[in-house]
């Protein structure tokens, strides 16, 4: 992992609802734990900057896209399904 | 056109005949559904609503595509003169084309659509929009797992629409059992409208009905409807009624010896004539009669050929001395020629209504309405032919037509004589019979409303002078 590229994640929220908090705290925890130090996230409100939802093709909320390494990939929801994250990200966790 | 119920406010739809037909328009400020099978006109109904209400009622409006991108959309309906980029550079118009590629989301844990919100309130804010459009909503379905969850996301952007004060149309393909796949119908329950392309006997007919529109009468028959280079237009011809004008004018057949045969000389205005006879019996040379008189009164002339092109036309006409051609080029008769299988009854009905309303013709001239048999039933074309003849009548059109009879009984005797005959104010029957070994050409006048007329039948001949009556031989 650490020979990669340095992963540059976005996740698009509307406001400081529930499932938002969650899908931040979710994903902080797994690249903390898999991607310590190789990760960037950048967080963005839509209530603040609804034009920047159609760059992106945000239709749900949250929405977590991975901009770099490409291919774009987006998971959608709260993201409490760890390994569901974890393959849609490409992310090998260290045990498996 | 548009009249504005009390309390009920529409949204005039922008599309030709369909204000009508709505009494007004669209539900202002509420969700529309658009409904049918691929291809059948849903995209451009839409689009035509968004251009006509910034064209013509200065009402900004967003497109939002979850099927074709922006410019594809463009594209698509510029052949119909729309100009979208123009709109769009003029901040009239925002097109937000949604993809959904399912190949590259995953779902994971509980989420909304509030993204699409976002989007799409902002585009509204954008440029104030009043009309919106979301193309094809169901789109999402097959593009996300959670149905329950878009179930209820869609039906809670349909109440933030209304909140908004949008009028917005969506559109949802047809389903098997249902208006619309996903049952969108249930969530737009104000005004759903559908749209229907169907072939009978290798004729297509595009037609729309409007299925429900709470607080609100509206035309419940089906309509047929058009899409050609000016886009879609829906002509409500059965919205008739037996309440026309009755003008007492007279104006001449063109024959003013046939004139004098009437006790008025000549026949009323806005009347329609009838001319049976069979094969070559002068029936065409007759109508164009009818044409002529009315250009050099300078009153356009409308002449529906079934048979013969208009090039056809004005040289058989030449070689009996009836001269078209300088009324075709100062504009005053125009010639539509098509072929009766070209398209349906209906269609047929809506171009001559469009030509009608695109000329405003004084005299129209049907020759013959016997070949429309060809495409329909008898009970068909007569429907078709009352109200061809009613809306003529209401416009208050001097009409012609002409229709082939067969000698001795036929089938085909029936249909279009018996359907215009009792409705016709003028019938004349032309005939070629031998006699002595010699055909005798001779007109009778069965019968002309409102006014006496001679009861005899009149000897004529055609030289390339034209029509002639015979003196008759007083015995």
């Amino acid at each position: 992992m650490a020979k990669e590229k340095k992963m540059e994640l976005r996740l698009y929220i509307a406001g400081q609802t529930p499932k938002s908090t969650l899908a931040l705290k979710n994903i902080t925890r797994y690249c903390e734990q898999y991607l310590k130090g190789q990760y960037s996230i950048e967080v963005v409100d839509l209530l603040k900057n609804p034009q920047l939802a159609e760059g992106d093709q945000i239709f749900a909320i949250p929405t977590l896209v991975r901009k770099l390494p490409e291919p774009i990939r987006k998971i959608i929801g709260d993201l409490s399904n760890e390994e569901k994250v974890l393959v849609g990200l490409n992310i090998r966790p260290i045990t498996a | 056109m548009i009249k504005k119920k009390s309390l009920f406010l529409k949204t005039p739809t922008g599309i030709d005949g369909l204000d009508e037909i709505t009494k007004g328009g669209f539900p202002k400020g509420r969700p529309v559904l658009i409904c049918g099978s691929a291809g059948c006109g849903k995209t451009l109904f839409a689009i035509q609503f968004l251009v006509k209400g910034i064209t013509e009622y200065n009402e900004p409006g967003v497109f939002m595509s979850f099927e074709e991108t922006a410019s594809d959309l463009a594209q698509n309906v510029s052949s119909l003169g729309f100009d979208l980029d123009k709109l769009k550079a003029e901040n009239k118009l925002r097109i937000d084309h949604v993809r959904i590629e399912r190949s590259e989301i995953e779902e994971t844990g509980e989420y909304d659509l509030e993204g699409l919100f976002i989007r799409l309130g902002h585009a509204i804010d954008t440029i104030g929009a009043k009309r919106v459009v979301l193309d094809t909503i169901e789109s999402i379905f097959s593009g996300m797992d959670d149905l329950a969850l878009l179930r209820s996301e869609i039906r809670r952007l349909f109440s933030w629409l209304r909140e908004k004060g949008v009028t917005a149309i969506i559109t949802g393909e047809r389903g098997e059992s249902s208006l619309t796949r996903q049952g969108l119908e249930e969530y737009v329950s104000d005004c759903v409208i559908l749209l229907d392309f169907r072939v009978i006997d290798q004729i297509a007919t595009r037609r729309l009905r409007i299925v429900k529109y709470r607080g609100s009468t509206h035309g419940t028959n089906e309509y047929p409807f058009l899409i050609d280079e000016n886009g879609i237009s829906v002509i409500p011809i059965t919205s008739l009624q037996l309440d026309y004008r009755s003008p007492t004018t007279i104006v001449s057949t063109g024959l003013p010896a046939l004139d004098k045969f009437f006790s008025g000389n000549g026949i009323y205005k806005a009347g329609s004539t009838l001319i049976t006879g069979t094969a070559g019996t002068a029936k065409t040379i007759l109508a164009s009669y009818f044409a002529m008189s009315s250009c050099q009164r300078k009153e356009p002339v409308l002449y529906f050929s079934f048979e013969e092109s208009p090039d056809q036309l004005v040289r058989n006409m030449a070689s009996v001395g009836i001269n078209l051609k300088p009324q075709i080029k100062s504009k005053l008769l125009h010639i539509h020629a098509s072929r009766p299988s070209l398209q349906g009854l209906e269609m047929h009905l809506l171009i001559m209504n469009k030509l009608l309303k695109e000329l405003k013709p004084s005299t129209v001239i049907v020759d013959p309405i016997s070949s429309l048999i060809t495409i329909g039933n008898n009970s068909e074309v007569r429907a078709m032919l009352v109200r061809l003849m009613d809306t003529l009548k209401m416009k208050e059109i001097n009409s012609v037509f002409t229709s082939l009879t067969h000698s001795g009984t036929s089938e085909y005797n029936d249909a279009t004589v018996d359907a215009v005959s009792s409705l016709a104010d003028n019938w004349i029957d032309m005939t070629n019979e031998e006699k002595n070994g010699e055909g005798v050409r001779s007109l009778l006048i069965i019968k002309s409303r409102g006014m006496g007329h001679e009861n005899c039948q009149q000897n004529f001949k055609i030289t390339n002078k034209g029509l002639q009556f015979l003196q008759r031989s007083k015995k």
